[in-house]
């Protein structure tokens, strides 16, 4: 058994401790907004935050994060209301989709550590994601709109 | 003006009162489906439309939504006929079903080769006019007032004289029993309302919560889940298997062959549905047991004739091949005639390496193959082959089997082949359970079917002022189209013109010209990749325009520009490239201009891209300007998505994109060796639209295809090194 926190739920899991966390996600608890795309954190489709900080779940075996709190694309915000999910759609962002799950989810995770990211910063923190379908300056844009959002909040 | 269209075509117009008193108007193909006809609670499939008393619009949506946005663009397009409240619009996905075949794709159902808008933009169209017209006529009979007398707004009928009102919801049980009109006028352009604005896509709330399901997130009651072990060498076999390790792992329930099934004769111009090599699935209860099971997996292969195939054999055969002349796609005037009085002769080789797709979510499939009936789940770009091969594979009749489309993480023309269709309904019919095969990312790069290898030799004969009086090309490639259809050839006269149709049809003024096909078919399985011939013909006629230009001595832009004098289209995608680039004005130091136009698609592109490259031979893309002629316009917003996307998917493959074959295997596995432009890596992406009235063209496959010359081009201004094989190597440009 796994004990391990998800979108603030307590859940004990018989499930061998081996396993990608990605998978114990989308098969065991069902949440599918996680996304498989390359097995070896090459891609960040299937990132997701343990104790806040973004995590590639393809390669993070569940045992690793026995007794962490993980958050996924579903458990980010009630209603698609997070700043940056708004910001996604304002600006037209998702293409296929598939990666954005994971983009949003690195973007939040650099939101909460600053503030006001610069280009750069953006950069640094979502240049490990790959988007096919070419997406990148939407994101850069919904990035900086969701900033000024979150400023506006405060 | 407006166009009146007689609803002939070979479209009936179908109207029907439905169950609960709704209206639903509709074409179909006749011979291909059954009368319409409702039920209750449930309407024929035929049905582009229905609209129910609470006002409701529901539109089918008959395409795959792959991120080219189909499912907001196309129900656009009746909406504006039918001036419907985009509000009160609803959409409803269609599986497979031949009543929704593209008018243009030879009556299948497929979302390809950029279609949906040119395909069904009339009968959408169409369908949205007659709907209104029964509705404005409803009206009128029920006020006593003459038609021309009244107006519709938002899906309310308006009685202007009276100020009197009635919304669609309260006519559609007197439109209903109206006969059918016999012809539509069609609005124009300029009086679209709804066409032309930038709405949002409706696909994008589920896409950012992760309610969206795709196909690998499909789960079914009672679903194993398989990965299947293939031979790594193209067309192998399995030559035995030793499944005792795997069995014996915890999850594991089943090993099976797959891909020995003869699924029968390909299906046409796409949707053959066997894998190109044999494999072994591997089925358990959860995707790790699935893993851990084919670690376990012993097999040993029978490698077959292509183990001992490499690139470089490859790159050598053709370029033997290119010697020999090729079948004739085009012959104007006398091009040898052209060479000999020439002023001056000129030579160049171009290559093009094949390339992977890569879509974001790897190649998966789930069926439930039942005694009685097979249901389907799939992210598939051709609902028709995907029913045909398990029609096929399951013995059932067609009505048996359903196909349920879902989102797509990427298509490019991957998700045009029914391979990993024809495994999932394979696996699950010989363990009697449902069943979803995944592909690892590894399997799909090694198991694709690939942008065709390419070697092009080109001449040209120049006059005195330098300008170009003879042009010839000899394009050798493999034949995508003979794949599907073994006499494609035969009955093409030679020539595949996938491979030369861009290089032959090339817009540009020379009087005397010559395109050749050599085929060449080294055993790699091939495919359609985002615009699969003008991907490789922009590259290679665009790149030999330039060196033509400079080879005159006068500026790429204003050498096009001359040789653009009868291709107003083009030219004027140029031309607003050009200006809005800052063609000629000066740039930050160290950086350089390459231009590029062709069209694509049914649309008329050209593009500037400013490059740097550094003392190492890295090459840095920093603004992409592109102007864009598509006809007129559904919603600005989402050509520019594309546009921006297909520039980075083309440039990705220019810098980066290369699949090599060694010993019949192919080389490159995952992200790490066959590598994505990425967000540090991105231009910025300006997007122009030119104003048109014309019909739509397509824009999905549109800006692939010139990217890659304007940034060769772009090189050769900052190097003066051409690139003439991709993809472009730093090692080519570091500074001695």
């Amino acid at each position: 058994m796994v004990s391990l926190i998800v979108n603030g739920k307590p859940q004990s899991l018989d499930v061998h401790p081996d396993t990608p966390l990605l998978w114990v996600l989308r098969e065991t608890l069902g949440l599918t907004g996680t996304k498989f795309g390359c097995g070896i954190s090459q891609c960040g489709a299937c990132t997701v935050h343990v104790d806040g900080r973004p995590v590639r779940s393809c390669t993070t075996p569940v045992s690793q994060v026995a007794g962490k709190k993980v958050t996924t694309i579903e458990g980010l915000s009630a209603n698609s209301s997070h700043p940056l999910q708004q910001a996604w759609i304002a600006e037209q962002v998702p293409q296929c989709g598939y990666c954005q799950s994971g983009q949003i989810m690195a973007a939040a995770a650099l939101l909460a550590a600053k503030r006001r990211p610069s280009d750069q910063d953006i950069d640094t923190a979502m240049s490990s994601h790959i988007c096919r379908c070419g997406t990148y300056q939407r994101i850069r844009r919904a990035i900086h709109r969701a900033a000024r959002m979150m400023g506006a909040e405060a | 003006m407006s166009k009146t269209t007689t609803l002939s075509r070979r479209s009936f117009l179908q109207v029907s009162a439905a169950a609960g008193g709704g209206l639903m108007v509709g074409f179909y193909l006749p011979g291909l489906v059954k009368q319409a006809k409702a039920q209750a609670g449930v309407f024929s499939p035929n049905i582009w439309l229905r609209i129910a008393p609470d006002d409701t619009v529901t539109i089918m949506v008959t395409q795959l939504e792959m991120g080219q946005g189909a499912m907001t663009g196309l129900p656009m397009m009746l909406a504006e006929e039918l001036d419907a409240d985009w509000n009160k619009v609803k959409l409803e996905w269609v599986g497979a079903n031949l009543a929704y075949a593209n008018p243009n794709m030879r009556g299948t159902q497929v979302t390809t080769a950029s279609q949906s808008v040119r395909g069904y933009w009339k009968p959408l169209r169409e369908a949205g006019a007659a709907a209104r017209l029964m509705l404005v006529t409803a009206a009128a009979q029920t006020w006593g007032v003459p038609e021309n007398s009244l107006s519709t707004e938002k899906s309310v009928v308006l009685h202007a004289a009276s100020g009197r009102r009635l919304r669609y919801g309260e006519l559609v049980e007197k439109a209903a029993s109206l006969p059918v009109p016999q012809q539509v006028t069609l609005r124009d352009p300029k009086d679209f309302r709804l066409l032309g604005q930038s709405l949002t896509r409706l696909d994008l709330k589920e896409k950012v919560n992760g309610s969206a399901v795709f196909g690998l997130d499909v789960k079914v009651p009672n679903m194993l889940v398989a990965r299947i072990l293939r031979c790594p060498v193209f067309q192998g076999k399995v030559a035995s298997v030793n499944s005792d390790k795997a069995r014996a792992v915890p999850g594991v329930r089943h090993v099976v062959q797959v891909g020995s099934v003869d699924t029968g004769a390909p299906d046409g111009f796409a949707g053959t549905t066997r894998a190109p090599a044999q494999g072994v699935a591997v089925v358990a209860d959860t995707y790790w047991a699935a893993t851990k099971g084919l670690q376990a997996l012993e097999v040993k292969w029978d490698e077959g004739s292509l183990a001992t195939l490499n690139s470089e054999d490859i790159r050598r055969r053709m370029a033997e091949a290119a010697e020999r002349p090729g079948a004739v796609a085009r012959n104007d005037g006398d091009f040898d005639q052209a060479l000999a009085g020439a002023a001056k002769q000129f030579e160049a080789v171009y290559e093009l390496p094949y390339l992977a797709h890569a879509t974001m979510e790897p190649m998966n499939c789930t069926a439930d193959v039942r005694p009685d009936g097979c249901d389907v789940w799939v992210s598939t770009q051709t609902q028709t082959f995907c029913h045909r091969a398990a029609v096929r594979i399951t013995g059932l009749p067609p009505d048996r089997v359903k196909i349920h489309t879902t989102y797509v993480g990427g298509g490019f023309g991957r998700r045009g082949e029914g391979d990993y269709v024809a495994e999932a309904v394979e696996v699950s019919k010989a363990v009697g359970r449902p069943v979803q095969v995944v592909w690892t990312r590894e399997d799909d790069m090694q198991h694709d079917y690939y942008r065709p290898v390419t070697y092009v030799r080109y001449w040209a004969a120049l006059d005195q002022s330098g300008m170009p009086i003879g042009w010839k090309a000899r394009v050798v490639q493999p034949s995508i189209f003979s794949r599907f259809n073994p006499r494609a050839l035969e009955e093409m006269r030679g020539v595949d013109n996938i491979s030369v149709g861009g290089i032959a049809g090339m817009r540009y003024t020379v009087p005397n010209r010559r395109a050749e096909y050599v085929y060449f078919e080294p055993g790699v399985p091939i495919g359609f990749w985002r615009a699969p011939g003008g991907s490789v013909s922009g590259f290679i006629t665009e790149s030999f325009a330039d060196e033509l230009a400079v080879a005159a001595g006068k500026d790429p832009y204003e050498f096009r520009r001359q040789l653009l004098d009868k291709e107003p289209r083009l030219r004027g995608a140029l031309d607003l490239a050009a200006e809005k680039a800052g063609w000629g004005k000066p740039l930050p130091r160290g950086r350089f201009r390459g231009i590029s136009a062709q069209d694509s698609v049914g649309s008329f592109l050209a593009q500037v891209a400013e490059v740097s490259v550094a003392p190492d031979g890295k090459v840095r893309v920093h603004r992409v300007v592109c102007a864009v002629d598509c006809g007129w316009v559904i919603n600005p917003d989402n050509i520019q998505a594309q546009v921006e996307g297909g520039i980075i998917f083309g440039l990705t493959a220019a810098l980066y994109g290369e699949i090599t074959i060694r010993n019949g295997r192919v080389v490159q596995g995952n992200f790490h060796d066959y590598p994505m432009l990425r967000m540090n890596e991105a231009p910025v992406v300006e997007v122009h639209i030119v104003p048109s009235t014309e019909a739509p063209g397509g824009i999905g496959e549109a800006s692939t295809p010139q990217i890659a010359a304007a940034v060769t081009n772009a090189i050769f201004a900052a190097t003066g090194k051409r690139i003439r094989r991709l993809p472009i190597r730093a090692a080519d440009l570091r500074r001695a």
